[in-house]
């Protein structure tokens, strides 16, 4: 009893929170939509994309890009002891995905339109490729999200069959698709050379965009076992943590070294210590998001406390999504000189849609068989997919 | 057969405006004195000062990077030279307003059903044979139409002819790898109001560089991970079986 009383007026701030949230954001998008995207935002001619391709497109990508590397170091690489995270991590892919599409419902003009890429095709287009796996990755995620829903409602042999026939088939068609994708969000940028800051403009721009997906996409699954252990009493597993952890550590530092090669390849390093704005918002960027993570991840003492060691990978969801918003806004802007700063309607929008998220996350863990305790433990032995006793 | 082009002659231009008033008059628009780009004006003359005049139009690229970016072919190059947009596929994201390299394609930001506006080098009007609103309008002969061939002949001749007019080259020659409206400028690309800094190739290669490495890294990446996967599994289908055998062993010793 103690419990719920204690609980309680935690549920009701931010129950009301999100309540007064979702009324601004109806009035918002009623606006957006008899009035046109003017009147919610600061977006113009000189800055046709802002605030929500930077954070609800880019960030929102890949923040959903634990979903393909946690399923991938599962069921492909056969690394079954993180398989407690393969779930959570699709399904917040999942939610994430639908999250981005809705956000793009609000930003594009002709949301209706927003199916065309699969009749009207441009392959030249890199929009038109990441419009089409976004796509067949949101579709390829429902199946992976689905057994959740039919282990629910105790189809277990139908959800043994779709273990056994279809996820790999997914998982690999995922992978591939996360590749495309992730990367592509990268290439959106290498056609406009002229327009973004040196420190951020680069041809391998897929490259750099991908290798950082991967690591947000390990350090968001260790933020988000922590968040749902708070938030939800799940339970946690230090050890897979500093696993992840490790990981996590591997991937920046090869992010890390492309990045700066990268900069030394094409003379733009120089342009990082003149401490004007574009030098400070690369700094902060590079050393507090990468580079002071990265060194704290190695060591062993930091891995050791989950307390310590979510707070680092925090910063490197922070460091890498400050990445995406410096190449969609900070990077354009300082390249163009363009006018432009999101106006409050724009971070309605945009909290909106993590509140969604966030809700139907919570929806989906107290429902769902979202956490290791599912009935699954019992299949047989010979199912790859079940860890072996 | 060569695209039709404009040929605009900064040191002809008397800023006049009868070009922005023929083209608001072709394509509908309420009459006005623009003062940018922008969804309702498709050129401007920008009055520089000292009785120089800037021309701001659709530079109707060779290879636009536009038509490139679009996700659904909404823009398209007429093969006689225009760039056209087409209401019935568009979806609004904008690409094409980020990559333009001359920032022409413009936006109606408080139309619920927007469209992207720019000029459409009188689209309607050169598949009829004839020149484009503003080339037919003009008083002074500072913008001229016809092929791009003869517009890049007769503007190397005029830069030829009269050195000290011109700053010496033809902008939009070469300009994203090369553009259906060509400039004679007598003041630099920066001074008239222009990027100077528009790169000097066709810029949808940029992307097409990445976007056609795809179809061999793809197969190559799906190959490795369905092999990792099978080689994986296998060990667990053995590890399996030797479990079974361990235990069928310990049956027997019963």
């Amino acid at each position: 009893m103690t419990m719920t009383e204690r609980k309680f007026p935690k549920l009701h701030f931010w129950s009301s929170f999100f309540i007064v949230l979702m009324v601004f954001l109806a009035v918002v998008l009623f606006k957006r939509y008899t009035q046109g995207i003017g009147a919610i935002s600061n977006l113009n001619d000189s800055m046709p994309w802002g605030l929500w391709i930077g954070f609800d497109l880019l960030c929102g990508v890949a923040l959903g890009a634990g979903g393909f590397t946690v399923t991938a170091v599962v069921y492909i690489f056969h690394l079954e002891d993180y398989k407690p995270m393969a779930r959570p991590a699709v399904l917040t892919a999942f939610l994430g995905y639908l999250m981005v599409i809705a956000a793009l419902l609000v930003d594009l003009g002709r949301p209706w339109n927003i199916w065309h890429p699969l009749i009207f095709w441009n392959p030249h287009s890199v929009m038109f490729e990441v419009g089409w796996c976004v796509m067949l990755y949101t579709t390829v995620l429902f199946l992976e999200f689905l057994p959740l829903v039919l282990e629910r409602f105790g189809y277990n042999r139908q959800v043994h069959f779709m273990h056994r026939y279809l996820t790999p088939g997914l998982v690999i068609a995922g992978v591939l698709l996360s590749t495309m994708h992730q990367s592509s969000l990268g290439t959106l940028y290498v056609i406009v050379p002229e327009k973004l800051h040196p420190l951020w403009y680069s041809p391998i721009l897929p490259i750099l965009f991908f290798v950082s997906a991967i690591t947000l996409g390990l350090a968001m699954t260790n933020v988000e076992s922590f968040l749902s252990f708070r938030a939800f009493g799940k339970r946690l597993e230090p050890k897979l943590l500093r696993g992840i952890g490790r990981a996590t550590a591997v991937m920046l530092l090869v992010y890390l070294v492309i990045r700066i090669e990268d900069l030394i390849v094409h003379d733009s390093l120089k342009y990082a210590f003149k401490f004007d704005m574009a030098s400070w918002f690369f700094l902060a960027e590079i050393v507090i998001g990468g580079i002071v993570p990265m060194l704290l991840l190695f060591q062993k003492r930091i891995r050791r406390s989950p307390l310590a060691l979510t707070g680092t990978q925090f910063l490197v969801v922070l460091g890498i999504m400050f990445n995406r918003m410096n190449v969609a806004v900070t990077a354009f802007q300082l390249g163009t000189g363009s006018d432009y700063r999101p106006l409050w309607m724009e971070f309605v929008v945009s909290m909106g849609m993590i509140a969604i998220g966030v809700f139907l996350f919570s929806l989906a863990a107290r429902y769902l068989p979202v956490f290791p305790e599912g009935p699954l433990t019992n299949a047989r032995p010979k199912d790859p997919f079940v860890e072996l006793k | 057969m060569s695209t039709y082009a404009l040929l605009f002659d900064q040191s002809l231009c008397i800023g006049c405006g009868a070009c922005e008033q023929a083209c608001q008059s072709e394509h509908d628009q309420r009459p006005h004195k623009p003062d940018k780009l922008d969804h309702e004006s498709f050129t401007w003359v920008e009055d520089l000062g000292h009785d120089q005049y800037a021309r701001h139009l659709c530079m109707s690229c060779e290879n636009p990077t536009c038509v490139s970016v679009c996700p659904v072919a909404a823009l398209e190059k007429n093969p006689l030279g225009p760039v056209t947009w087409d209401a019935k596929k568009c979806i609004g994201c904008r690409y094409c307003m980020m990559a333009c390299p001359f920032e022409i394609p413009k936006y109606e930001w408080r139309n619920p059903n927007p469209r992207i506006r720019k000029c459409d080098m009188c689209v309607h009007r050169v598949s009829k044979g004839l020149p484009t609103a503003c080339a037919s309008i003009c008083p002074t002969g500072a913008t001229n139409f016809g092929t791009r061939e003869a517009m890049l002949k007769e503007a190397h001749r005029r830069l030829k002819k009269y050195p000290e007019r011109y700053t010496g080259e033809v902008y939009g020659e070469k300009e994203a790898g090369g553009t259906g409206v060509l400039m004679l400028l007598s003041k630099s690309a920066a001074e008239s109001d222009l990027p100077d800094n528009v790169p000097q190739y066709d810029m949808p290669h940029l992307t097409w560089n990445v976007l056609e490495k795809l179809p061999q890294i793809i197969p190559v990446w799906g190959a490795f991970l369905g092999g990792m996967y099978w080689l994986g599994n296998r060990k667990n289908e053995v590890a399996a079986h030797e479990l079974e055998e361990q235990e069928d062993r310990g049956h027997d010793d019963d």
